[in-house]
């Protein structure tokens, strides 16, 4: 039961990072000056950003080792399948969401993989803004979006996401112990809507970046 | 809903031990009241075999009034059917129409190995409370009644939890065959009592611990185990023996 409670802490601290990653992404619709000044100063913190990748790295390891743990004693415990099965419904919370976060997990890894690559370790480029030479990550951005087959598949994820998200939330808090049966639908609710803002936000940009430049 | 007698097709699980692999069977019942429980239903079906000199369906019952928890089944693909908070046995054939056809499989567990047909070993459970599902007392003369005063709401909540019949439909219902609420329900019940605190950090890593020997799958929070449970255990149990854990493992 201790995997559980580091399984939501890890889940937990990458939830805050894509509030905050999306926060930042948003500055895009600032324009490509505000995008790239927001990921200059960023840059500025250097000691932060990389104690936080490294704490990302560290609970996205052990978030989906803990998965594959959860899924592996899963297969263990129930050898003979049902011929028939469904889902009473409420007061369950088993959905598409619950039933495939290994699967959404995986999906998300690779993309988080190929994300890294494509922007973090891409191209690098410069432009100057205000006399000042900063990295230009807005003009790799136009140029990845503007491949209809890597669109599509950022799309697709990130509508995985939000699956993947819309059980995670409530869940990281019943593992950590703080559901009960006032708070539980609250914190239910609270991170369906969580898990919509944030598929969304992240699905628009692409879009945004497609149609406008 | 049927008012009218009713000619039922039973797809049911036979299995001659548990050793042996098993298989479905189709069976017709016919003139089946809507006012019977299910479990008189399959009465009617074991009567029927029994005259025609086949092997009766054997299946777990007792009180057959919501309370002893022994009554199981998994009913078209549900642990006790469709109705909420009701154990097989208070689920009336009124539920059902006639000519439906209704499967009817054992709970399907490693750690509750099928013992014949529909009856399941839940003997896993007993090895759960075994390991601290009890309090510890002096025998000797009784203390004064009303010596330890316990509030209402403390009163209430242990009795939320010791509702649990054990009789398993969680671990059925859980895609993950994980047993985590009738453990956290069993390990509950004593954290709001006073007679619970001397062995209530002792009892749930006890406990935990050999849930999980059992080989009962880990809880991934679906939370189906609330929605099939007779009694509507809440998974705010869970959340429960989760802190007790946490604070017994930091102790």
């Amino acid at each position: 039961m201790g995997k559980k409670v580091i399984m939501a802490l890890a889940g937990l601290f990458w939830f805050l990072f894509l509030l905050a990653h999306l926060l930042g992404n948003l500055t895009i619709f600032a324009g490509p000056d505000a995008l790239n000044g927001y990921a200059h100063k960023l840059e500025g913190l250097k000691a932060l950003v990389i104690a936080a990748e490294l704490f990302l790295a560290l609970a996205l390891i052990f978030h989906a080792m803990y998965g594959i743990i959860v899924w592996w004693e899963k297969w263990q415990a129930r050898p003979q399948k049902y011929a028939m099965y469904r889902s009473k419904g409420k007061p369950s919370y088993q959905t598409t969401s619950s039933r495939t976060m290994l699967y959404t997990g995986i999906v998300i890894f690779i993309f988080v993989v190929i994300h890294l690559l494509n922007f973090k370790f891409g191209r690098f480029e410069t432009t100057t803004i205000n006399g000042q030479e900063v990295r230009d990550l807005f003009v790799l951005v136009k140029e990845v979006f503007h491949q209809p087959g890597y669109l599509i598949f950022y799309e697709v994820v990130m509508i995985l996401l939000g699956f993947h998200l819309r059980h995670a939330f409530w869940s990281a808090f019943q593992s950590l112990g703080w559901g009960n049966q006032k708070y539980t639908p609250m914190l239910y609710k609270l991170g369906v809507l969580l898990a919509i803002i944030i598929a969304a936000g992240f699905f628009t940009i692409p879009i945004y970046v497609y149609l406008k430049y | 809903m049927s008012d009218k007698n009713m000619t039922l097709t039973l797809r049911i699980w036979r299995q001659k031990d548990a050793n042996s692999k098993g298989g479905f069977e189709t069976y017709t019942v016919t003139d089946i009241s809507p006012d019977m429980s299910f479990l008189e239903m399959l009465d009617v079906l074991n009567d029927n075999l029994t005259k025609e000199g086949k092997e009766p369906v054997e299946f777990d019952n007792d009180c057959r009034e919501g309370i002893c928890g022994m009554c199981s089944l998994v009913i078209n693909g549900i642990p006790h059917g469709d109705q909420h908070r009701t154990a097989t046995c208070q689920l009336h054939m009124r539920h059902f129409h006639d000519g439906q056809t209704i499967t009817i499989e054992p709970f399907r567990a490693k750690a509750f190995p099928v013992v014949k047909d529909l009856v399941v070993d839940r003997s896993a459970f007993d090895r759960i409370i075994a390991k601290g599902g009890y309090i510890s007392v002096n025998t000797g003369s009784a203390q004064d009644a009303n010596n330890i005063p316990i509030s209402k709401e403390a009163a209430d909540a242990a009795m939320d939890s010791a509702e649990c019949i054990g009789c398993g439909a969680c671990v059925a219902a859980c895609p993950n065959a994980s047993a985590s609420l009738f453990v956290s329900a069993k390990i509950s019940q004593y954290t709001f009592l006073p007679q619970g605190q001397p062995e209530r950090y002792r009892r749930v890593l006890r406990m935990v611990e050999q849930m999980d020997a059992e080989g009962f799958g880990g809880c991934s929070n679906h939370g189906e185990c609330e929605a099939v449970c007779p009694k509507g255990i809440s998974i705010a149990n869970i959340a429960r023996m989760r802190r007790e854990y946490v604070k017994a493992s930091l102790r």
